[in-house]
């Protein structure tokens, strides 16, 4: 029945628009509510993780043929969570109800997405999944645009953004006909064919459909439009986008691709290990260099992208492994650190760092929550951070990269660095006066970011248990 | 073979138009004779079918929309427009020699590798393509065009206030 979870997002975006215009405010509960299912639906077993299309009567009727795995139901969880958040935060961000009822049936669309890249097995199919998230997210980012007291920020971010995904989507495009041409058909499977045969063509084709992904996910050198976007998005677009979009339609889909298709292939495997190391260091040093806390968060994402890119050029199983754990940790980690921003920006009106200082006192959950999150990203023990990045260091080292294990341990430090600073300069030192009335935010913010913190926490602790729940036994 | 020169040159000359026109009219209408051109050749490679999608959907559906969203716009003044046009060839005026350059050297260059092209699988006809093998994509093709439709409720319902 997993055609469901393409079929019943679309089906609620159909009747929040058949809703009388008085009850649009229902529509972020309908939406909750599909999100909520979702989460839950990722952990049922009768979903089928076995990798292989799943016959339905639904599928029958339309055609679907998608197959499920551990890897999607990971995605899948990190979806639900991450929109349910970002659904909670719009309700205490976005002025109008319109703004939340269009964020609703947009997040839904994207959705739809995020759920085919999660369980299609075919790069064409890929491709197609990743556009309707992207188109969903570029009008997300300028959702708020022509709001009072709104500059060009946000279109231009948008903009920005579209100029790079079409970019990515031209390579993308001539990567499927590539493929099409050398195996003659487009699934993963075919591919991997191709490329064990060692056909140029093929070859060719996952460059640059690697390519395409290392712009959607935005890793290095491809990462110029992320922090402008996730900067100029509305506070609940950034939380859904740091925290899933961008990993489901770049990211994820690496890992698709590395798991399925690449199979550790020399060169593939070299290229992830160069572009997971430079993008690692170059994202922790332009985020040390920030004062804004939300390009402070975009840069850290870029760096932690380059983590996971890193683990799927080790060893193979336990690279997936280390990435998937990674990708969720950190799905749910910069989701709840933006809701964070989120608070901070509705009680101060800036996130310019250094105009804050001293508001631990004056919103002790915020600054609580932002420590676990910030610690578990730098991989602080026993928080889940720490197990995702040494589970990416053992990876490299069974391979004998211990050079890239070493540029990974030592780029922690730098994470650290950073995050410390974020939380000196936020949280910390001499409160200014003009924050004297500030009180912590609202519970309508604070109560995801808790959850969230507790997800990090119980991840950490109880990680034996957790990771065969999250990975479906699958991976 | 010399045809397919032409209307090689043709379309791309119509692209780098449809880039570097200032006026969004103009360039919609550079689009659309982009779309045409591309409609002959793949005519003339024999896809009918592709040719004639290309021809109605990207040549005719497509400029109609963009036209209507290109009229819900504030037209700028006749001295933006020409300052505009003028920053555009500034910036742009390298961009067909570059073209024409990469297109020169390209065609010198040979391809190193023994590329054996295979035919996809199944019987060739596009409508089983589409309704039989890949009712998925459709579903979000389907998904982008609703995704666009928000794109303009958001977006210019609210300029408009």
């Amino acid at each position: 029945m997993s055609d469901l979870l393409l079929l019943v997002p679309f089906a609620a975006v159909v009747l929040l628009n058949l809703l009388p215009k008085r009850a649009r405010a229902a529509g972020t509960w309908i939406a909750f509510a599909v999100l909520a299912l979702e989460a839950a639906a990722a952990f049922a077993e009768r979903f089928g993780y076995a990798g292989e299309p799943a016959w339905s009567p639904l599928g029958a009727v339309f055609g679907f043929h998608v197959a499920p795995d551990g890897l999607s139901g990971l995605l899948l969880l990190c979806a639900g969570l991450v929109g349910i958040t970002a659904l909670l935060v719009a309700q205490k961000t976005l002025r109008e109800t319109r703004e939340r009822f269009f964020f609703a049936n947009l997040v839904l669309v994207a959705l739809v997405g995020i759920n085919g890249i999660a369980m299609v097995r075919d790069l064409f199919s890929l491709y197609v999944f990743v556009e309707v998230t992207a188109v969903a997210t570029f009008i997300l980012v300028a959702l708020d645009s022509f709001t009072e007291g709104r500059g060009t920020e946000a279109l231009e971010g948008a903009w920005k953004y579209i100029l790079l995904s079409v970019i990515a989507s031209v390579l993308m495009l001539l990567a499927v006909a590539f493929l099409l041409l050398s195996a003659g058909d487009t699934s993963l499977e075919a591919a991997r064919g191709a490329l064990a045969a060692r056909d140029p063509l093929a070859w060719i084709a996952i460059a640059l459909f690697l390519c395409g992904l290392f712009v959607k996910g935005a890793l290095v050198p491809f990462h110029g439009w992320l922090a402008d976007a996730y900067t100029a998005a509305p506070a609940p677009v950034s939380v859904f986008m740091a925290g899933i979009v961008t990993k489901a339609s770049g990211i994820f889909a690496l890992l698709r691709i590395a798991s399925s298709t690449l199979n550790g292939a020399t060169p593939g495997r070299e290229i992830l290990l160069v572009v997971g190391a430079v993008t690692i260091l170059v994202g922790a040093f332009l985020a040390l260099s920030q004062k804004n806390m939300k390009r402070m968060l975009a840069y850290s994402s870029v760096s932690q992208m380059g983590y996971i890119a890193l683990a799927l050029g080790g060893d193979l199983r336990l690279g997936i492994l280390a990435a998937g754990l990674h990708f969720f940790n950190h799905a749910i980690s910069k989701a709840q650190l933006f809701t964070n921003a989120a608070a901070i920006e509705r009680e101060l009106g800036t996130l310019d760092m250094d105009q804050m200082g001293g508001l631990g006192s004056r919103m002790p959950v915020t600054a609580g929550t932002s420590a676990v999150a910030t610690l578990s990203i730098a991989g602080l023990p026993p928080l889940a951070g720490f197990w995702s990045k040494l589970l990416i260091v053992l990876a490299l080292w069974n391979v004998g990269e211990y050079g890239f294990a070493v540029v990974a341990v030592l780029a922690s430090l730098v994470t650290l660095a950073y995050f410390l600073s974020l939380q000196r300069r936020v949280f910390f030192g001499k409160r200014d006066e003009r924050w004297a009335a500030v009180r912590e935010t609202t519970p309508g913010l604070w109560v995801p970011a808790v959850a969230l913190a507790l997800v990090t926490i119980a991840l950490g602790v109880g990680f034996p248990f957790a990771l065969e729940i999250l990975l479906g036994g699958g991976a | 073979m010399i045809w397919f020169t032409v209307l090689l040159v043709l379309l791309v000359l119509a692209a780098l138009w449809a880039s570097m026109a200032s006026a969004l009219l103009r360039a919609t209408l550079a689009l659309a004779l982009t779309s045409a051109l591309l409609a002959v050749v793949l005519f003339a490679f024999g896809a009918t079918l592709a040719a004639v999608l290309e021809l109605s959907v990207c040549a005719g559906l497509i400029t109609v929309v963009l036209v209507s969203v290109t009229s819900l716009t504030q037209p700028r003044s006749l001295k933006e427009q020409a300052a505009d046009r003028k920053r555009r060839l500034r910036r742009f005026w390298p961009l067909p020699f570059v073209l024409i350059a990469a297109g020169v050297g390209l065609s010198f260059v040979k391809v190193p590798v023994d590329i054996v092209m295979r035919l996809p699988a199944g019987d060739g006809d596009v409508r089983t393509v589409l309704w039989s093998l890949r009712q998925l994509d459709l579903f979000g093709q389907i998904l982008i065009l609703l995704a666009g439709v928000f794109g303009v409720l958001v977006l210019f319902r609210k300029e408009a206030k």
